[in-house]
């Protein structure tokens, strides 16, 4: 029983803690027109919040954040396309802003590691699993084959 | 052979990534690299325009993008809110008295707050432009407050640094910044 109470518990302060994930969108935030707010909530989880970095602007709770929510609005009421409203917010903050960064001469490296780290997982497994040279005939089993030889 | 060089492989990896480490690690104790810094977009641009109406504290009115030209102007975002910006009042202080030339921008601030901030730390400001509504901080690419900016002579800027402005910094790399585009 006290087992059964505790898992309740438990259960219910996990409940908790994944509230505040649908806790930041303020209703008076969005937009009328559903299909707009969509938009701008589709844009705004592709930009990085300047303050906490790892989150994205629809996500974090930061003031800064919050202001760049509204712009994105702004702007997407104003019927600019997704590309539009991205490429004005890099114009300011760069492509660190992005999550997802686009591919150019500073990241290549960082799209191209996978496959790089795929082809090198495949040259060490074949290294290693390649038989091994015989090792040199010993003085025994040399003299041995010389007498085969002889014979 | 073969094989040897290739238990070499991890152990060659390993040194390559600790000298990385130990030079991020040098390089982040000297304050010539910030893991965390967002390269401003503005560095060799023009200033964005703006038109900021003035600060009840300001002594020559709010200032636009227009009168940031002529001379080299440091601009300083802060907000009596913003604890770091009373880490750097100092500094500032010290700034004016150098005699260098320098706008403030109250970010997001209240005027209550703002004529307070500047009666307890001094006003070191020739100029104060309010930007209550933080959008000219945002087309500047401000991810927080302070931030200090320098602007030549012709409206280009050229120099920024984010957080309070340490005197060495001050009497180091702005002041040296200040000569080359006197």
């Amino acid at each position: 029983m006290r087992v059964f109470k505790f898992a309740v518990a438990a259960l219910l302060a996990c409940q908790l803690l994944a509230a505040p994930a649908f806790a930041i969108g303020d209703p008076s935030e969005a937009l009328p027109d559903p299909a707009q707010e969509a938009r701008a909530v589709a844009i705004g989880q592709q930009l990085r919040c300047l303050v906490c970095q790892n989150e994205s602007i629809e996500d974090s709770g930061a003031e800064l954040a919050r202001d760049l929510r509204k712009l994105v609005r702004q702007h997407v009421a104003a019927g600019e396309s997704n590309e539009q409203v991205t490429a004005w917010l890099v114009a300011r903050y760069g492509n660190f802003v992005r999550l997802r960064p686009p591919f150019a001469a500073a990241t290549w490296l960082l799209w191209a590691s996978p496959v790089l780290a795929l082809i090198a997982g495949i040259c060490i497994v074949y290294l290693a699993r390649r038989p091994l040279p015989p090792s040199p005939l010993s003085e025994a089993e040399q003299d041995r084959l010389r007498k085969i030889l002889e014979q | 052979m073969n094989r040897r060089v290739l238990l070499l492989v991890p152990f060659a990896a390993t040194v390559v990534a600790g000298g990385g480490f130990l030079a991020m690690l040098k390089r982040e104790q000297e304050g010539t690299f910030d893991p965390r810094g967002v390269p401003s977009m503005l560095i060799g641009k023009r200033v964005p325009p703006f038109a900021l109406p003035a600060d009840a504290g300001s002594l020559a009115g709010g200032f636009s993008d227009t009168d940031l030209t002529g001379r080299p102007i440091v601009v300083n975002f802060f907000a009596s809110w913003c604890v770091p910006c009373m880490e750097e009042a100092e500094v500032l202080m010290g700034l004016k008295q150098a005699g260098v030339p320098l706008y403030g921008i109250a970010y997001k601030d209240k005027q209550a707050g703002t004529a307070a901030f500047l009666a307890k730390h001094g006003n070191p400001y020739a100029r104060i432009g309010r930007d209550d509504a933080g959008l000219t901080g945002i087309d500047w690419g401000i991810t927080g407050v302070p931030e200090t900016y320098l602007v030549d002579k012709t409206g280009v800027v050229r120099w920024r640094f984010v957080g309070p402005l340490p005197a060495e910094v001050a009497a180091g790399d702005l002041k040296r910044q200040l000569q080359a585009y006197a």
